[in-house]
């Protein structure tokens, strides 16, 4: 049980880091920071 | 009596010790960009690549970096990706190695919260509406991840459904400061402005007389760490040997968890009040792999079988 939850946390944590380098890689970084330095028109509510 | 509550502060770990102090400081770093509050800019450094981990608008003045929900939504909404795994991957890391601990001590709106808790007022218990909890994973899965994906124009690009319906920190850190300094913001605020004006209400409202009413029942970046919260490295510990089932713990814990029960439940937001209310200090946090309660008796069970 013990190696059991050790092998899923090892799992996460390698399946999160490739994850976050394949979206890097195909640039979503660009699209969530083009994103984040403009007014964001629906989260303030003008639409 | 004095005494003994200076003894039990001192048994209570530094961390809920000075979890208030803690929470501000997150808030205050989350929100670094200051003067942007009085000229009304927004800020444009390249901590916004990164997602901060708490619920934080990127449309705040003050922002250091991106809003992981609205974050996700941009990509899934935008006509060039379907799905982020950039987001994800950074959501999935931040919730194997901290879970709730961020909802606890680094999301700015569950500071806020608490902050409204503490004006004197009944204080309503939330026991027999914990079906309600159910609700975030919901809002999760419908608004934040399928409506932006599937709800889309002829472009291809869809709405952030949460952030443009529901997201009170919208509305709180963005359009309130923006409108006070930027005139333009203040005119173009319509019927959407007024319906999340009225969400944010019911939410100021309901934190003084619900504990985090908010992540309780609505907040998704909550129901992803929840999700995750059994398999944190960060982890509550109870020592069986020293609890003797009194049950101040779970009388003591806002978020309707007992943790002698299950001590990773998905709602611990490992505030610390449990410890703080065991009078047998058999409440404690542990950091690392595996179950670290069960490792520690089935090495115990070793030795006594080797003697």
């Amino acid at each position: 049980m013990v190696f059991k939850k050790a092998a899923v946390q090892v799992l996460l944590l390698l399946a999160g880091i490739a994850m976050l380098i394949f979206g890097i890689w195909r640039e979503e970084a660009q699209t969530v920071f083009s994103k984040a330095i403009r007014l964001c028109m629906e989260c303030v509510g003008i639409g | 009596m004095a005494k003994n509550k200076q003894i039990n502060k001192k048994n209570v770990h530094i961390l809920a010790r000075f979890r208030g102090w803690i929470q501000a400081a997150a808030a205050l770093l989350t929100n670094m960009h200051l003067p942007n509050f009085l000229n009304g800019s927004l800020n444009r450094g390249k901590g916004k690549y990164a997602c901060v981990p708490g619920l934080n608008c990127y449309s705040c003045p003050g922002a250091a970096g991106s809003c992981p929900i609205g974050a996700f939504q941009a990509v899934v909404g935008s006509s060039k990706f379907k799905f982020s795994y950039y987001v994800t991957g950074i959501l999935i890391l931040l919730g194997v190695l901290l879970g709730r601990f961020i909802c606890g001590f680094l999301c700015p709106f569950g500071w806020f919260q608490e902050l409204l808790h503490k004006i004197p007022s009944p204080k309503l218990s939330t026991q027999k509406l914990k079906p309600l909890r159910y609700l975030k994973y919901g809002i999760l899965l419908v608004m934040v991840i399928l409506l932006p994906m599937v709800v889309v124009n002829e472009l291809g690009m869809g709405d952030p459904f949460f952030c443009k319906y529901l997201c009170p920190q919208g509305v709180l850190e963005g359009a309130i400061p923006l409108s006070i300094t930027n005139e333009g913001i203040r005119t173009a605020l319509g019927t959407l402005f007024s319906w999340k004006a009225f969400v944010l209400l019911a939410v100021i409202l309901g934190s003084v007389f619900f504990y985090r009413p908010f992540c309780k029942w609505l907040c998704p970046l909550g129901a992803f760490y929840a999700l995750l919260n059994r398999v944190s490295l960060f982890q509550m510990k109870v020592d069986k040997d020293k609890c003797v089932s009194c049950g101040a713990c779970a009388k003591a814990c806002k978020m309707d968890v007992d943790v002698t029960r299950q001590p990773n439940h998905a709602e611990c937001i490992r505030c610390g009040m449990c410890m703080k209310s065991c009078p047998t200090h058999a409440i404690c946090y542990q950091y690392g792999f595996g179950d670290l309660s069960k490792a520690k008796e089935i090495s115990t069970e070793k030795k006594e079988l080797k003697k």
